[in-house]
Order: C-alpha cells, then structure tokens, then sequence
C-alpha cells in the first residue's frame, strides 16, 4: 500500500497493522526518514516537499511490485509526506512484513534505494542565507545500483 | 497536442508549471522535443541544452531521451528526484 500525505503518520500503528495482519508473519522491518537540522555544512530552518501527483503513487506502487516479485514478503507500506516541514518531522516511512527477517530487511532497504532514485519527489531547503533545491545525490545511484549487480 | 508539464527548479526556472501545445511534425522524440523548446531562448535554452541533468516522463514513466511520444500524451520535465 501506498500513501502520499501532508500529515505526519503514526509509524508505531502502521507497523501494528502489518505485524497483527497475518498470524504467520515472523519478522516486520521498518525505516523511517527524517528531516534534518543541518544538509551540505548549512543550518536548515524547514523544507518544501514538492510532487508530481499521479506519477508519484504509480512510481512508489510499481517499486513495491518490483520488491514483491523479488523476496518473499508478505505486505509492503509506503507513507511519504508532502509539502511544508521542519527539523525532526517525519519525511517517509516504509514497512515490510514477512516470515523471516532476511527478506522483510533486504525488502525495505531496496524500497528506500529505489524511491530515492525514482520516485518523483523534490525536496527545497530553507537555510539562513535563503531558499535552495536540494541536489540528487550520486551516492543514492550507487546504492540503488547494488540491487541489479547483485541479481 | 501534447500536455507539458515542469516540476521544482525547472519549474521556477521557466516561471510556468504546464502548457499545452502543439508540436511541429519531426518532433518526435524527448531529445528533438527538448531541442525544440530551447529555441525559446533565455531560461529554456539555459535548461533543455543539457547542461543540468534533466529527467522526463512520457504518461507518468521516466523515459530515456531517444523515447518517443504521441499526440494527446502527458511529458513531465523535472531535475534529478530528491525525496525521502
């Protein structure tokens, strides 16, 4: 499942929901992004989480596919927010519930490897000298780029 | 027609968020579509020259430059995603 929200969400119940929805589920992963204070050595006050509406569910819901068809998991959740936040709330939350810890973990962190790369999110930082975009980084490519090498 | 779209500092960049427009025959592709808006001049020749990374989507699917599109289709410009 998939959502694309400008409310904060409550990680501690969705990861209740996953773990209590199946009595065979064993192992429940989970990641959670977060605004930070400080980006590239400048004091960030708040940031402006912009999307392309439409393309962004589609690219988190085809991301998830990609993660079923790869482990063995037994349900995936995705909650990114959109539009204004600050320091310490929370950016993104991912779940993955299986049977063994070993898929539910590689499942997630492929999830984040791949929404960092694909999904079309842009982030905009409010620093003390004014308003700046936030540039992709190379290290999400690299990271995303494991998971084809090591098919 | 197709419908144009721009997203974060493209968008402010180029001071406009969609349009739709026509497209000249031999315009076919995201490479000669993104030629043909540089012609604009100023900021548009400034962003489509490929001097900073751009990503495009035909129909809400990143695509490759050399992909093609057709009337009626929906072509998003953004830079390089940053989320999570």
């Amino acid at each position: 499942m998939v959502r694309v929200q400008l409310e904060d969400f409550d990680a501690g119940a969705e990861i209740t929901r996953l773990r209590l929805a199946r009595p065979d589920t064993g192992a429940v992963a989970a990641f959670i992004g977060q605004v930070r204070d400080l980006n590239e050595g400048a004091e960030i006050s708040g940031m402006t989480l912009e999307h392309y509406p439409g393309m962004t569910e589609k690219a988190l819901e085809a991301i998830v596919d990609q993660a079923r068809q790869r482990w063995n998991i037994f349900d995936a959740l995705v909650i990114h927010r959109i539009g204004a936040l600050k320091p310490l709330d929370q950016i993104v939350l991912v779940v993955v519930s299986g049977a063994h810890r070993g898929e539910a973990f590689s499942a997630c962190e492929f999830i984040m490897d791949y929404l960092k790369t694909e999904a079309p999110f842009w982030k905009k930082e409010r620093t003390e000298t004014g308003d700046r975009w936030v540039d992709a980084r190379s290290s999400d490519d690299t990271a995303k780029q494991r998971w084809t090498e090591n098919q | 027609m197709v419908k144009l779209l721009y997203f974060a500092r493209l968008r402010e960049a180029l001071g406009t968020s969609e349009e739709e427009i026509a497209v000249p025959d031999g315009v076919t592709d995201i490479q000669r579509l993104m030629a043909w808006l540089a012609q604009r001049g100023g900021a548009w020749q400034e962003e489509f020259t490929g001097c900073r990374p751009l990503r495009a989507a035909v129909n809400q699917e990143l695509v490759g430059n050399t992909s093609g599109f057709h009337d009626g289709d929906e072509i998003a410009f953004f830079p390089p995603v940053t989320g999570g």
